[in-house]
């Protein structure tokens, strides 16, 4: 009995003690693994070194690098929104990184100032409409929509994503809280139906008629369009005699006690050149980073925009203000 | 024979039977202590407390979260109860059509977790759902049902999702009890709803309470299916402090606040339910059931067909739908070790997590002392914490281990032992899901009379050949039901499997997770689908057990 229960122990321990070894990276992740693990594949077959991940949500990735601290396996941290990118960079979770080519190949504003993050791939979140029932010409800019006019046409996303707690916390950097307030509290009276739990749900009630108008990622309505090649909606780009639209990122840094440093600097240098840029946006239907690299013929087909240059760091600041305000302002 | 006896408890069946319980005792406390580490840590972290974020989440959401989660409470509490222990008195005494059938397919629903149910009933039932939009069709432009993203929404989702709990529980102690009380209750004079309510409900009490409290714990800690509906719950708050203002310190504190409110209102369960005492003798043979005709039986086969539409042909059907939409660029060769892992953990945690509840119940029987039972209420509180929060807390007990054994066999050791390994993981699902087998397993130990054991140890049996041949047989279905339980409940289990499986190790649950996390939630169909399907098994065999019982 005891000794069966030994090998059972032995048995169960064993994956954990099993050491990280030499030529080999190990990568925390919060993008999920169908969009992130062609990339692995692809630098795994270049460059011969062995990628080992986990992926789970931002939150208790964070966690866990932060509670493993000096003894943690990680050498790269991936994840999705400046906001979780510049809070790990805060809570000293990731390392500075000086590099000549990711200076290069990912612009100011998409990288922290401090070279603990880099975006890696580009979203924007713009406004939606239904073909039929508004003209473009009704629309222009984000805090338009808390207009009267669009009393019941509006249909959000529940604010409890980070990407309109990264948009609302543009508009505070952009026009100061109380401006900012202002606009969410005109959206909040605006709404259609309650707040959606997905960009999904707010593309379909839109289609289905049950609003007007919307905010969305652009991914989300390429996938529903590749499915539904019939969806009355069509893209607007805002503010673009202003602000430009509001984007974000998912990028990735290296981690503070990365076991492997130099091999993890060069595998985030690759990711930003030309082969890996395509792989990690059109696999999403999302944008490159590096401004060198043309988006996926689907998406290029959306058109240009002129897009907002604020910095993503000042977006990852300014995030937990954002969340006070929706709560304020009874954005749920 | 059946005999309710209301009165004094005996203080324990060790002094009784005069045993050395210290070795027993010592196990259970070091296990309990295991459990509540992660607690503790939690605990320990919220030294320091956050006021801004108190103060913000204070001034704005608590209040409306505290509402609505005490009306989830209460809505989902009532709904289990009525439904289940309707459910399940049906099966258990009547004979009606499709009788023998529905005694097992009434627990399917606990094969589809709460989050997947919630989805496919939105999906379809919302405006721009396929529903609405024929009645749209049909019917004129409007909105010509009640918005499913309500509070009635979210309440009728949570009691098709949990109601399974109380039925199996409320089932199991109705087949054990057979006609007799209700009988004697008619005999005395009273009514047939009055029998019901004032004989046969009293004696079952104690697994309606258990079945309950599972339901409830598990509407506590659900993430996943109130996010669907955008219904905000104290849990949100929790993960609002945690993912919105990165403070874990906050997440924990109101993590403990919710914990406490449900040690509460467990404790008032016990008091009120004094100290009754329901001793039920296993007996063999069943007693013949109540024949249903005409109206009543059909109603009575339309009841149970409507809840096991709704709770699982639907959502199952849906599912199948979606997969079979994406099964060519989803299924491949991975699904096998996906599937094996999935087995595997759940196979093993129920076994560690059984034997942890058997071990922990016997030792209360031996010596209910405050110490002893102190740990056991410790012991079962993991269930109502929300998943990640959990999750974070086992993590960083597991490292903080991992460090004091470095520290002292740094040499031998190649990396950290628990963290990242197949037994951190396993003992989490220990922590986590002990509430879920000791349930049925206190249950079994309730109704075996301690005469019993008393007379065995009069013939000389000493405390594991008391356990061995006289509890483990009679406990028999109670233990199975907790493996039972415990196996479906690990297969579903999603934030601690994330968190702490060891590199490369993906199950169904993680997969469903990798696909809805973007949204793409028609190809986690195949994943959920095989979740449902493989669940399925162990949920057959509950239902065999207790149909045996």
């Amino acid at each position: 009995m005891l000794r069966i229960t030994v090998l059972i122990l032995a048995a169960l321990v064993g994956p954990g003690a099993a050491a990280v070894q030499a030529a080999e990276l190990v990568v925390y992740s919060a993008r999920n693994e169908q969009l992130i693990r062609p990339l692995f594949e692809a630098y795994e077959r270049d460059r011969g070194v062995t990628i080992r991940f986990v992926t789970d949500k931002a939150g208790p990735l964070l966690a866990r690098l932060k509670a493993e601290g000096a003894s943690s396996p990680a050498d790269l941290l991936i994840t999705v929104d400046a906001g979780n990118l510049w809070h790990a960079a805060r809570e000293g979770a990731l390392a500075p990184v000086r590099s000549a080519v990711l200076a290069r190949n990912i612009p100011a504003h998409l990288r922290d100032p401090g070279g603990r993050w880099y975006g890696l791939s580009v979203r924007a979140r713009t406004i939606v409409y239904h073909r039929e029932r508004v003209k473009p010409a009704e629309l222009s800019t984000y805090e338009a929509l808390a207009e009267p006019r669009w009393k019941g046409r509006l249909c959000l996303r529940t604010a409890k994503k980070v990407y309109n707690q990264s948009l609302v916390a543009a508009l505070i950097a952009h026009h100061g809280e109380a401006g900012a307030e202002r606009v969410v509290r005109g959206w909040v009276a605006n709404l259609a139906a309650p707040v959606f739990s997905s960009d999904t749900k707010v593309l379909e009630a839109i289609a289905a008629g049950q609003c007007d108008v919307g905010i969305v990622n652009t991914y989300y309505y390429g996938r529903l369009l590749k499915k539904k090649p019939d969806l009355p909606l069509v893209l607007f780009w805002p503010n673009q005699e202003t602000t430009g639209v509001h984007i974000n990122v998912s990028g990735a840094g290296v981690t503070a006690h990365a076991p492997h440093r130099a091999e993890a600097v060069r595998f985030l240098e690759w990711l930003s050149g030309e082969q890996a840029q395509h792989l990690f946006a059109d696999v999403n239907l999302e944008y490159p980073a590096n401004p060198a690299v043309q988006p996926d013929p689907r998406v290029a087909a959306w058109g240009r925009f002129k897009a907002d240059d604020l910095n993503l760091a000042e977006v990852g600041r300014l995030q937990a203000a954002a969340i006070r305000l929706m709560d304020r302002a009874g954005y749920r | 024979m059946a005999r309710a006896a209301a009165g004094a408890g005996p203080p324990g069946i060790g002094a009784w039977l005069n045993v050395n319980v210290g070795g027993w005792r010592a196990a259970s406390l070091l296990l309990a202590a295991v459990v509540a580490a992660p607690l503790l840590v939690l605990a320990a972290s919220s030294l320091h407390p956050d006021a801004r974020v108190w103060q913000h989440l204070s001034a704005t959401v608590l209040p409306g979260l505290l509402r609505n989660t005490l009306v989830l409470t209460l809505g989902v509490g009532s709904g289990v109860l009525v439904l289940g222990t309707g459910l399940a008195w049906l099966t258990a005494m009547c004979e009606f059509p499709g009788r023998r059938w529905f005694d097992w397919a009434l627990m399917l629903p606990l094969a589809v977790p709460a989050y997947v149910l919630a989805f496919v009933a939105v999906g379809l039932l919302d405006y721009g759902g396929p529903v609405q939009t024929a009645l749209r069709r049909w019917l004129g432009p409007g909105q010509w049902l009640p918005p499913i993203r309500s509070e009635g929404g979210v309440i009728a989702v949570m009691v098709l999702a949990f109601y399974p709990y109380v039925y199996m529980l409320a089932r199991a102690a109705f087949l054990n009890q057979g006609r007799r009380m209700l009988e004697t209750g008619r005999v005395l004079g009273l009514g047939p709803v009055a029998a019901f309510c004032r004989a046969t409900l009293p004696v079952a009490r104690p697994a309606l309470a258990a079945g309950t409290a599972l339901a409830l714990m598990e509407t506590l800690a659900d993430f996943g299916a109130v996010s669907v509906f955008n219904y905000d719950t104290f849990t949100t708050a929790i993960y609002k402090a945690w993912f919105g203002f990165f403070s874990l310190t906050t997440a924990a504190q109101l993590a403990l606040l919710l914990l406490a409110f449900v040690a509460l209102a467990l404790y008032l369960e016990r008091r009120l339910r004094g100290r009754a005492r329901y001793e039920v003798v296993l007996r063999p043979g069943q007693d013949p059931r109540y024949r249903l005709r005409g109206g009543r039986a059909w109603g009575a086969t339309l009841l149970c067909l409507g809840v096991l539409a709704l709770g699982f042909l639907v959502p199952a059907g849906q599912l199948a739908a979606w997969a079979w939409e994406v099964w060519r660029e989803e299924l491949d060769s991975r699904y096998a070790a996906f599937m094996f892992n999935t087995l595997t953990l759940g196979a093993v945690a129920a076994g560690a997590t059984t034997f942890a509840a058997l071990m922990l119940s016997y030792t209360y029987r031996l010596r209910p002392d405050p110490l002893t039972r102190g740990a056991v209420r410790v012991a079962t509180l993991g269930y109502a914490l929300p998943g990640s929060v959990l999750a974070v807390g086992i993590m960083l007990s597991f490292v903080w281990i991992d460090r004091r054994l470095g520290g002292w066999f740094g040499h031998w050791l190649d990396g950290p032992l628990l963290t990242g390994s197949l037994l951190a993981l396993v003992l989490a699902y220990v922590v986590r899901f002990l509430a879920v087998a000791y349930g049925p397993v206190d249950n079994a130990f309730e109704r075996i009379k301690p005469s019993i054991l008393q007379v065995a140890r009069c013939l000389g049996a000493g405390n594991l050949e008391i356990l061995r041949r006289l509890s483990i047989p009679m406990l028999r279905t109670g233990l199975v039901s907790a493996l039972l339980l415990v196996f479906v409940e690990v297969m579903k289990e999603m934030p601690a499997t994330l968190l702490l499986r060891p590199f490369g190790w993906t199950t169904l649950a993680t997969r469903i997770f990798e696909l809805t996390s973007e949204g793409e939630w028609e190809r986690a169909a195949l994943p959920a689908l095989t979740l449902v399907a493989v669940g399925l098994i162990p949920v057959a065999l509950l239902v065999r057990r207790s149909a045996q019982a």
